[in-house]
């Protein structure tokens, strides 16, 4: 890439072809939810192109979130680190620790901090910001929210208008949508809050309405068995043991289709799935808050961009300028309108397009509006190991193979022997 | 003028050579030296640890759930796929209407990329609206999360492999029968020999080599053979089906502790070495006293 | 195949058509999903509407055509460099002596033991010096010289009696000339043995090529697959499998078609 910048810049310098100065720069992006978020990238870039045309900008599509991080981290440690990356927000300690990405302050005025920088949700930057620095810019980000079947609440003789706004209200609903067969089989259960994979996710969502949190501001340390963990867990457990929820680990692919099929009244899932839910649920349906045990509460989830080491100043700086107008609020509507995905900043929803899209589809504003309650996803250092320990003892405890306090008892104890030495 | 063969001979093997180097000892040799270093974080160099690497494993649940579930994987998916490729190419040696269809059939694994297939597994085995739910319900039978419970999550996986493999050997095997003599059939049956009898005495022994080559490849696919559980299970639940090369990329590319990993790379290495070589020597002194 | 035994075999004929359904179940389902709406994904209804709607979908998501063509480039690629190398590896260990063949050897085998995948993090880098990255030919090199083929051909060449060997040197066939007119053709089916798992593999490889790849130039089939199997939404079987089919179609058709000639070949002087 350097070769080549350097052959076009001596080409122009010749006084041969046309662009000045041409930088090119690389960006890896990954695909999570539905809709068509690679074709609005390049959609996005081709645009950029068209208005600065001595910026080149090759957006490489890297499959998903864990792909990505693996791809960026081998083409770093490999000496070829593309300047961009969406990649997980969670991966910020991960970045920082194996030193592979540039704070964005170097790049903004003081001027940029407040309004650029400040303006995004403030959850949104809890994961994004370490030692007064910010490493990582929101931008495909989300947060779970609850789909419910109105066709099923009525049927069931309750209010179609009315999600559960407690957890207790979501249990005994739930009881009351749970339909058998004559054989005593279950047709359709009251809620499915799927846990395959990484069920952490959801489950600091019910930490969180429970008044719990996970971790300290700084990734060095983790409140895996604090009482409302504990409780959390074992909320989430008695739902299958009162019948309201399906047994087992319950796959986060094939939820939606458990509640177009209608053999879930009410889901736990992703924004991100709004599109997928608007297009396929052979129903009328209503999207609210997580119910709480005790609060609302919910995580954010979803990527941000990151500044990767290893280029020119002049890139990277480029690269910032890139991530400054995409993040802009023209832009932004138009990849929150095309993906789903939750507008970052609070000046997106002011535009008319935003307004627009709001007027006629209100269940995309039911996330934003979470946001006040939310809290980070979690995220430490050697996050992508401490958040696996986290997932196996939900696991653990989800398939009654140990007790929700012997679960997390233990992911506690592996998790501060992994942490304690980031806290010197 | 036996230098001259030396020459040749080095001169034939100089450009697979220059490939197995560049791309498999040398960086095979770097893991071996990673594996007594620490792993370097962007803060911190790496540091000589000598066996260090190596004593973690005693002390790691994980790995030893890992191994055992190898080794069950291993003892499911080798048998059942070797077997059933036999059963299916029996079946289909023969000319009859829709052999064809069958074939085709028992092969279509081999052209579906996994990394697609799998999805098309984890609808089969969805608890509620998947096949095997909805063909249970047809039966009264209540709904089984298959995938998604320790106790079956392995078996659902190793089935997925046994798919996948036993329609590719097939062809192995349909090769390998079809080069046995008719006459010897005829003689056989001439001689009142039960198909049963020529089977075991006769096909058997002939079609021995082709069943070490599918044996070699179904060992090392036992643990190469991963990309569905990226898909599927991801290793869940609660470490139900994490198998060892599973746990090794877990450990490199989504822990990036490439130390560790390194180490349980080496292990790996070990135990094909013993479980592969052996079969490979066997595999080789067939051919020298035939 | 006549004689006794005919309910039995009607028997054993009813038992594969059973296990060939099992097998096929994934692609019967595929077409199922694939040509109706995705309501219909888990609901099997005879009246249910048919549509071509999901390939059009799948189509507009990736540019399969071109990923299908790299597909094609890469796996022809890979074996046939991988057979000339290997032939001439294997020649030199079944029929030639020299000092150090044994420890060669053994370098051999090593690489049957080491899986390419774990090597991920060295083999970009040593890409990226090559001034390789996003072409083609970095996703094959690493699997260019494959010991499993060296293995499984040098087997077969020990098989063919020496005295071809002493008869095509009368002759005055030289050592190349004699790897050519004697070895390669008694060869084939073990060439063919290896070509089929050669093609299934790199037909199915994905990290690799992902990691190494940037550009719709040089990225395979299973890249654009993976478009779809994102965990983080729904998993939308409809277009999935439509996508699946489209790229699976053409080698299912060649194999339906010309299957006889395919295991023919195999066994031509017999696969041993």
């Amino acid at each position: 890439m350097t070769f080549r910048s350097t052959l076009l810049g001596s080409l122009a310098l010749i006084g041969l072809s046309a662009p000045a100065w041409a930088i090119d720069l690389e960006f890896y992006f990954p695909v999570a939810v539905g809709g068509k978020p690679a074709e609005t990238v390049q959609a996005l870039t081709d645009k950029y192109m068209a208005a600065n045309p001595d910026v080149k900008i090759n957006a490489i599509y890297t499959g998903s979130y864990a792909d990505t991080t693996t791809k960026a981290i081998t083409a770093a440690r490999g000496g070829n680190a593309p300047q961009l990356v969406i990649s997980l927000s969670t991966d910020i300690y991960k970045f920082i620790d194996e030193d592979l990405i540039e704070p964005f302050d170097r790049f903004v005025t003081e001027a940029e901090k407040a309004d650029w920088i400040g303006g995004f949700y403030p959850s949104f930057m809890l994961n994004s910001q370490y030692e007064g620095q910010t490493w990582g810019i929101p931008f495909q980000r989300s947060t779970p929210v609850i789909y419910w079947n109105k066709t099923a609440f009525a049927e069931a003789g309750l209010d179609p208008e009315k999600a559960p706004a407690t957890w207790a209200e979501m249990v005994e609903i739930g009881q009351k949508l749970v339909q058998k067969d004559a054989a005593g089989n279950v047709t359709r259960w009251g809620v499915q809050i799927p846990s395959s994979g990484f069920p952490s996710w959801l489950w600091t969502g019910i930490v969180a309405g429970n008044g719990g949190t996970l971790q300290n501001d700084k990734g060095t340390e983790v409140f895996f068995n604090s009482p409302e963990a504990i409780g959390a867990l074992e909320a989430l457990i008695a739902l299958s043991r009162d019948g309201v929820m399906a047994p087992g680990i319950l796959d986060w692919g094939g939820t939606p289709k458990v509640f177009f099929e209608g053999q879930a009244a009410m889901i736990w899932t992703t924004t991100g799935n709004l599109t997928n839910v608007r297009a396929n649920a052979p129903f009328p349906f209503g999207v609210g808050f997580l119910p709480g045990l005790k609060q609302p509460g919910a995580p954010t989830g979803g990527g941000n961009f990151y500044l990767m080491k290893g280029s020119s100043e002049e890139e990277l700086k480029a690269a910032v300028d890139f991530v400054k107008w995409a993040t802009a609020p023209a832009q932004a509507a138009d990849w929150t309108i095309a993906t789903g995905y939750v507008a970052p900043r609070p000046d997106v929803w002011e535009t008319d397009v935003m307004k627009a899209y709001v007027a006629e589809f209100p269940q995309a504003a039911v996330a934003r509006d979470q946001l006040a309650h939310a809290v980070a996803e979690l995220s430490t250092f050697e996050g992508p190991k401490v958040t696996q320990i986290l997932n196996s003892a939900l696991e653990s405890a989800i398939t009654g193979q140990k007790t929700p306090k012997e679960a997390l008892d233990a992911a506690q104890a592996e998790a501060e022997a992994i942490l304690a030495p980031y806290r010197n | 003028m036996p230098k001259r063969e030396w020459i040749h001979a080095w001169l034939l093997l100089l450009p697979a050579f220059v490939f197995l180097i560049a791309f498999t000892h040398l960086p095979a040799v770097q893991t071996l030296i990673d594996s007594f270093w620490s792993t370097p974080k962007g803060r911190r160099p790496a540091v000589f640890v000598g066996g260090d690497n190596y004593a973690r494993m005693l002390a790691d649940p994980i790995l030893a759930k890992a191994l055992w579930n190898s080794a069950v994987y291993a003892a499911l998916t080798i048998p059942a796929s070797v077997v059933l490729a036999l059963a299916m190419a029996l079946l289909v040696q023969a000319r009859f209407a829709g052999v064809a269809l069958m074939r085709m059939a028992f092969f279509t694994p081999t052209v579906l990329p996994l990394i697609a297939v799998a999805n098309i597994w984890l609808f089969f085995y969805a608890p509620g609206f998947g096949l095997i739910d909805q063909i249970r319900g047809l039966f009264g039978l209540p709904s089984v999360n298959l995938a998604g419970q320790p106790e079956t999550a392995l078996y659902a996986v190793a089935a997925v492999t046994v798919w996948k493999e036993a329609g590719f050997f097939m062809v192995f095997y349909l090769a390998a029968l079809q080069a046995v003599p008719p006459a010897l059939r005829e003689a056989a049956a001439i001689e009142g020999c039960g198909r049963w009898t020529f089977f075991r005495r006769v096909t058997l022994p002939l079609i021995m080599p082709t069943t070490l080559f599918v044996t070699v490849n179904a060992t090392i696919n036992a643990f190469r053979l991963v990309d569905h559980v990226f898909v599927m299970t991801r290793g869940g639940p609660d470490n139900a089906t994490m198998l060892l090369l599973y746990y090794v990329f877990e450990n490199g590319f989504r822990y990036w502790d490439t130390a560790y990993a390194a180490a349980l790379t080496i292990l790996l290495v070990a135990i094909l070495t013993v479980v592969g070589l052996g079969q490979f020597f066997a595999a080789d002194r067939r051919v020298h006293y035939r | 195949m006549t004689g006794a035994g005919g309910l039995d075999r009607a028997l054993m004929r009813a038992g594969g058509w059973v296990l060939a359904l099992v097998w096929m179940a994934p692609l019967i389902y595929a077409l199922w999903s694939a040509f109706h709406p995705s309501a219909y994904e888990a609901r099997f209804v005879l009246t249910a509407p048919l549509t071509l709607d999901n390939f059009a979908t799948a189509w507009g998501k990736a540019p399969f055509a071109r990923y299908f063509l790299n597909t094609i480039l890469l796996v022809t690629m890979v074996l046939a460099v991988q057979l000339v190398l290997c032939t001439m590896a294997a020649f030199a260990f079944a029929r030639l002596e020299f000092p150090g063949k044994g420890v060669l050897f053994a370098l051999v085998l090593v690489q049957l033991l080491i899986l390419p995948d774990i090597l991920l993090v060295e083999n970009y880098a040593t890409m990226f010096r090559l001034g390789l990255v996003d072409t083609i030919l970095a996703i094959g090199l690493p699997y260019f010289a494959s010991g499993f083929a060296i293995f499984l051909l040098r087997q077969t060449f020990r098989t063919i009696p020496r005295e071809l060997d002493e008869a095509a040197r009368v002759e005055g066939c030289s050592l190349l000339g004699l790897m050519w007119r004697v070895y390669v053709p008694l060869g084939r089916p073990a060439m063919l043995a290896f070509g089929l798992v050669s093609v299934s593999h790199h037909w199915n490889n994905f990290l690799w090529p992902l990691v190494i790849t940037n550009s719709v130039e040089t990225r395979p089939l299973t890249v654009g697959l993976s478009v779809f199997a994102t965990t983080d939404s729904g998993i939308e079987w409809a277009v999935i499998n439509a996508a699946t089919l489209m790229t699976s179609a053409p080698l299912l058709l060649g194999f339906l078609l010309f299957q006889r000639q395919f295991v023919q070949s195999f066994l031509r002087a017999g696969i041993k």
